[in-house]
């Protein structure tokens, strides 16, 4: 959401767009997760418009757009569209297994080395300053979202976004009660806002 | 036996929700999961969450991953892959049957205002998980200050914050948090 690609490059000319193969789809998804240390976004931009040319930038911004507008993770929903766009369900199956297979391989063995290790002495004073910087990149992503909102004097969506994290996040109530109230009262406010 | 099926299913139930209510992003259902996994099933520590969490940031991959280490935690490799399954799967499959009709709706006035409306809110969930995992992570002013530090490090200079993240683990191996 914050990682907004902007479409200020020229467009190549729809001939210069490739259609990668099933397998290029895959190992495409595969570089991009295994490049994407924080955050995957950033660099399945840089290789699907810049290095690999599959999507053209206005192309690129409008699936995220799209990605953004369906529930669940921007990325995956991604992969999902695109291989289905040129190869239906394998297309979205190669997409999605190049994406996901890796890392979740690697979470697994960092998961075994958590519960292994976890208790030890070193791993656990590691761990305690990583949580802080960690905790730090959080705030971080937080800031540059709300930024938006403060500089255009967004008030009312300013209150939507405050009084959403003093429920969750300050009174931790139900994150669904909390969208069941907050999410028709902010789509209603946009609905006003339009045109 | 019976009590790991159990688990798995109240894993598979809380993040098949999740799937759809994860607006902008896995990282928005990072409080929801906390007060689930911490507060009312008992799953882990505070501690243990907060570690989760941060071994996921430090790692390469999408941020939705963590729930791949909190189902491990929680159930095993079983678990891993069942909270995995069962975030992605149920936002792909409406991805899948909505690609291909989004561009008959693409520019009514009820998509933007449905999709402008989520953005404060996510904005407020995203807010949330940060301050839950301050809370968490941050308990005297050496690991306040690591906090800061790494958040100025990301807002004011082009340097990666991967090695603000590097940094603080060796502060920490170190002993001197």
């Amino acid at each position: 959401m914050s990682e907004k690609a902007d479409s200020s490059s020229p467009p190549p000319s729809s001939s210069d767009i490739v259609t990668p193969t099933l397998t290029e789809l895959f190992l495409g998804f595969f570089k991009v997760t295994v490049s994407g240390f924080g955050g995957v976004l950033a660099w399945a931009r840089r290789e699907m418009v810049v290095n690999r040319r599959w999507l053209s930038p206005d192309e690129f911004n409008e699936l995220f757009a799209l990605c953004q507008f369906l529930p669940g993770p921007n990325i995956v929903n991604f992969s999902i569209i695109y291989g289905t766009r040129l190869y239906g369900f394998w297309g979205a199956a190669f997409a999605l297994f190049g994406l996901l297979a890796p890392p979740v391989a690697l979470m697994i063995v960092a998961g075994m080395a958590y519960s292994a290790y976890g208790q030890f002495p070193l791993f656990r004073d590691g761990l305690t300053g990583l949580a802080a910087a960690a905790a730090g990149l959080l705030v971080y992503t937080a800031v540059q979202m709300v930024e938006p909102l403060v500089r255009k004097e967004r008030a009312l969506q300013f209150l939507v976004a405050l009084a959403t994290f003093g429920s969750v996040g300050v009174m931790q109530w139900s994150m669904l009660w909390t969208l069941l109230v907050m999410a028709p009262i902010s789509i209603g406010l946009a609905w006003r806002r339009r045109a | 036996m019976k009590d790991d099926l159990s688990t798995l299913i109240s894993l598979a139930a809380l993040f098949a929700l999740l799937s759809f209510l994860s607006v902008g992003g896995a990282i928005s259902a990072v409080p929801e999961i906390h007060r689930q996994a911490v507060e009312i099933h008992r799953w882990m520590s505070d501690r243990e969450f907060v570690d989760l969490v941060a071994i996921a940031q430090a790692a390469p991959g999408p941020n939705v991953l963590f729930v791949t280490l909190i189902g491990h935690h929680v159930a095993g490799i079983p678990g891993a892959l069942v909270a995995t399954f069962f975030m992605c799967g149920p936002a792909c499959a409406v991805a899948f049957f909505i690609a291909r009709m989004f561009d008959r709706f693409r520019d009514r006035p009820w998509r933007m205002a449905v999709q402008g409306g989520l953005v404060p809110v996510s904005i407020g969930l995203v807010g949330a998980t940060a301050l839950i995992i301050v809370r968490s992570a941050d308990h005297d002013w050496k690991t306040f200050a690591i906090t800061a530090a790494t958040f100025a490090i990301a807002y004011w200079t082009r340097i990666s914050p991967l090695y603000a993240l590097g940094a603080a683990t060796v502060i920490g191996i170190a002993g001197l948090l």
